[in-house]
């Protein structure tokens, strides 16, 4: 542990890496200040300004961001494929649900639980995934995935899990009298929420530990030999993936006010790897526009052919990954690369 | 000329008010509305899986637009046209939230009808219950969708799971008195609602029941448990499955040589997806229920209910399958709909549609067998609570005896 910590804590050598650190830890500059409190503001003042629905359906957006977050910091920063973080989100929903139904727990306090649970089982699920690279982690992942919702039908759990039809929760009114109504709170709580799950990410990757994880993925041999203990980061790196979706699956749960095992099929997992892939592999931000995809495209390509949707929603797929190869992210680096060069 | 001024005046402002109601009121009078209802249209939401693994169901949905359209051409309710919106659930419960979300709040319509599933069900009922806009007639057997005291905007319309599991104890009980039951049930919300009916109509007799034995959907055969329902000495065999496993629980019967009286539940009763892969020497005397003539069978070729239902087919909805028995299924309920809507008269309000739609008084449908009615009240949000038994005689189903009710047993205190 002592070597490792020396190594990592040194400068990094490369200057691809020396840029990439310096873009994580560098002050933002007013103009990027400005933007990130227009952002800000408008995002909080969003409920306010527009209908219930839309307020909703942004809660969600949120939601699938924090999901897609934690994708992110395993498949993104660490390198390891995961199909199967819908049974981490269903985890995350099902201890929420379970300990607001059963146990008359507050809403706020089932997220640290399900945080809790599902670091100890994204761990544990790390640590046999060791042995698996690649696409063989991405099979073990998905059985995981088609696993997960079986069984929260079994019978022997079905005192807790109620089964196939699923167990239904009180929605959370605003705290401290508030002049908010429900749907407004819940949006402003996740909100909170994703800002904290935000800014914990990117201190995380900005620090040694994202670039022991960043460096497990682009060379997982020389990380061993500089001293890196890559079994216990790819664990870590799994349970703290797992937290995050299992946070988002809970904030699910509560805004949705519904838990059922059909709500978390393999196409729950399916969907976050889209979004992470949409949004850009190993860029936090692209998590949101992840989460925008999730919910608003299939939507999209509903309204354009019923029949059709599931071909016009792979259609939209297809096209942004020709117009955008590498995500959002992608796209807005490329963007400024060409501004920059035009304007030098 | 004060006088033809005052007069002159009054004329015009009375010509003015007579024109403004003929405007206003072609034909019927101003009604009384919320949302989603006006003189000129009344927006029906629903939601479907026209994707993921159920959009074999979408079919529904498709011969409701169908009879929408049909009724709006022949002018509508009482003058109103039918608005139909309907939104692809593919059958994830949370979609199905985002989704009647949007029929409410966005697209204001005046009820949800006919949403599909169990889980998708219950995923909206609060919601629906505390923006009190009704979730009439939902798609699914679960008993827990007749609750008018926890739940009074949410109301089922087929027959429950747990009174087709009355009416064969009841059957049972008249006529097998002495049986030894055996039942297959599929570990889920139907199979286990069936045998809690089961065990409801036995009442004391419920020692009959020698072996239940569940299968989960996961399985590959539920060969084993034919195997030991038979060894259990069971002579009246249950066979509470869904049409794959339906079939393979016939077959092996048969191979076994076990011949108990059979009975089947009615979510099974295709000839063709089920009978005719079993065996149809298998088949041969298996029982089952029925509320609706089928559609596929050609001894209703005839009849004047199904006759209308062919030509409806043949006219908006051409692409739709005639034998379906889903598409029967929904002619019949979308006529109930426009029952419910027709009583409702001028008064298009959320609660004046949960009050008609509760207090149908032997109500019969063209596709109902005879002797088949509807009856709710605002206590009984049950609206089919009758069965008829039927036999398959080799080729086709034959109903037989006296339509059977589960009315009186009927629990409506669900968790």
């Amino acid at each position: 542990m002592t070597i490792e910590t020396s190594i990592a804590e040194q400068p990094p050598t490369t200057t691809t890496q020396r840029a990439a650190v310096a873009q994580l830890q560098r002050r933002p500059n007013a103009r990027q200040l400005a933007i990130a409190v227009v952002c800000l503001g408008s995002t909080i003042a969003a409920p306010f300004l527009v209908s219930n629905f839309l307020i909703f359906q942004m809660t969600m957006v949120l939601v699938y961001t924090i999901a897609i977050l934690g994708l992110n910091i395993l498949t993104g920063i660490n390198g390891q494929l995961s199909l199967g973080h819908g049974a981490f989100y269903a985890a995350g929903a099902y201890t929420a649900a379970i300990l607001m139904d059963r146990w008359g727990i507050g809403y706020f306090w089932t997220l640290p639980a399900a945080a809790l649970v599902c670091f100890v089982v994204g761990f544990l699920f790390g640590l046999p995934a060791l042995r698996l690279e690649g696409v063989y982690l991405a099979l073990a992942t998905f059985a995981l995935a088609v696993v997960t919702p079986q069984l929260f039908k079994l019978s022997p759990f079905e005192n807790w899990t109620a089964g196939v039809t699923g167990i239904t929760l009180a929605k959370p009114d605003a705290p401290f009298g508030l002049p908010l109504d429900q749907d407004q709170w819940l949006y402003l709580f996740t909100l909170a929420m994703t800002i904290a799950a935000y800014v914990c990410a990117h201190n995380l990757i900005a620090r040694r530990g994202g670039r022991a994880l960043m460096a497990i993925r682009d060379n997982p041999i020389a990380a061993q030999s500089m001293g890196v203990n890559t079994a216990l980061y790819k664990s870590l790196a799994f349970g703290i993936s797992a937290l995050y979706t299992g946070v988002a699956g809970a904030l699910g749960a509560i805004v949705l006010q519904f838990v059922a095992p059909d709500s978390f099929t393999f196409s729950l997992s399916i969907a976050l790897l889209v979004g992470l892939v949409v949004g850009g592999v190993g860029w936090l931000p692209g998590a949101l526009f992840g989460g925008a995809f999730v919910l608003f495209v299939p939507n999209l390509a509903e309204s354009v052919s019923k029949g059709l949707s599931g071909a016009v929603y792979g259609l939209v797929l297809i096209t942004l990954m020709y117009v955008m190869p590498s995500g959002v992210g992608g796209l807005l680096r490329a963007t400024r690369a060409f501004a920059s060069k035009r304007y030098d | 000329m004060q006088n033809r001024r005052f007069f002159l005046k009054r004329g015009i402002a009375g010509l003015l008010l007579s024109a403004s109601l003929a405007l206003s009121s072609p034909g019927h009078a101003a009604g009384k509305y919320d949302p989603g209802a006006s003189d000129a249209e009344i927006k029906i939401g629903n939601t479907n899986p026209y994707s993921g693994p159920a959009s074999a169901y979408s079919t529904i949905a498709k011969t409701f637009d169908a009879y929408f359209n049909k009724l709006n051409e022949e002018g509508g309710i009482n003058g109103r046209k039918i608005k139909f919106i309907s939104y692809d659930d593919g059958y994830s419960p949370p979609k199905s939230v985002e989704q009647v979300r949007k029929l409410v709040e966005s697209d204001e319509v005046l009820l949800v009808f006919q949403p599909l599933g169990t889980a998708n069900n219950i995923a909206i009922r609060k919601y629906m219950n505390g923006k009190k806009v009704p979730q009439l007639f939902v798609s699914s057997g679960a008993a827990t969708f007749g609750d008018p005291k926890q739940f009074p905007w949410t109301m089922g319309w087929q027959p429950s799971y747990e009174s087709e599991g009355i009416v064969y104890a009841r059957w049972i009980l008249e006529h097998l008195p002495n049986a030894k039951i055996g039942v297959l049930y599929q570990n889920d919300d139907f199979g286990k609602d069936v045998l809690k009916g089961l065990k409801i109509g036995l009442g004391d007799k419920t020692s009959t029941i020698v072996a239940a034995l569940p299968y989960e959907t996961s399985q590959p055969t539920v060969d084993s448990e034919v195997i030991k329902l038979k060894a259990s000495g069971a002579d009246a065999f249950i066979n509470v499955a869904t049409p794959k496993f339906a079939a393979q629980a016939i077959k092996k019967a048969y191979e076994i040589g076990w011949t108990p009286t059979q009975i089947l539940s009615n979510v099974s009763d295709v000839v063709n997806d089920v009978l005719k892969p079993a065996g149809l020497e298998a088949s041969t005397g298996i029982l089952s229920t029925a509320y609706l003539k089928d559609s596929g069978d050609p001894q209703w070729a005839d009849d004047p209910g199904m006759k209308d239902f062919y030509a409806f087919m043949d006219k908006y909805y051409p692409a739709g399958d005639k034998s379906s028995k889903s598409n029967a299924y929904a002619y019949t309920v979308a006529q109930t709909l426009v029952h419910v809507l027709k009583q409702c008269g001028d008064d298009l309000t959320r609660a004046n549609v949960m009050k008609q739609a509760a207090s149908m008084q032997q109500v019969t449908m063209p596709l109902f067998l005879s002797g088949m009615t509807m009856t709710t009240s605002e206590t009984d949000y049950y609206p089919i609570k009758q069965l008829q038994m039927k036999k398959f005689d080799g080729t086709r189903w034959v109903h037989f005896g006296k339509v059977i009710s589960s009315e009186d047993l009927q629990d409506t205190h669900k968790p």
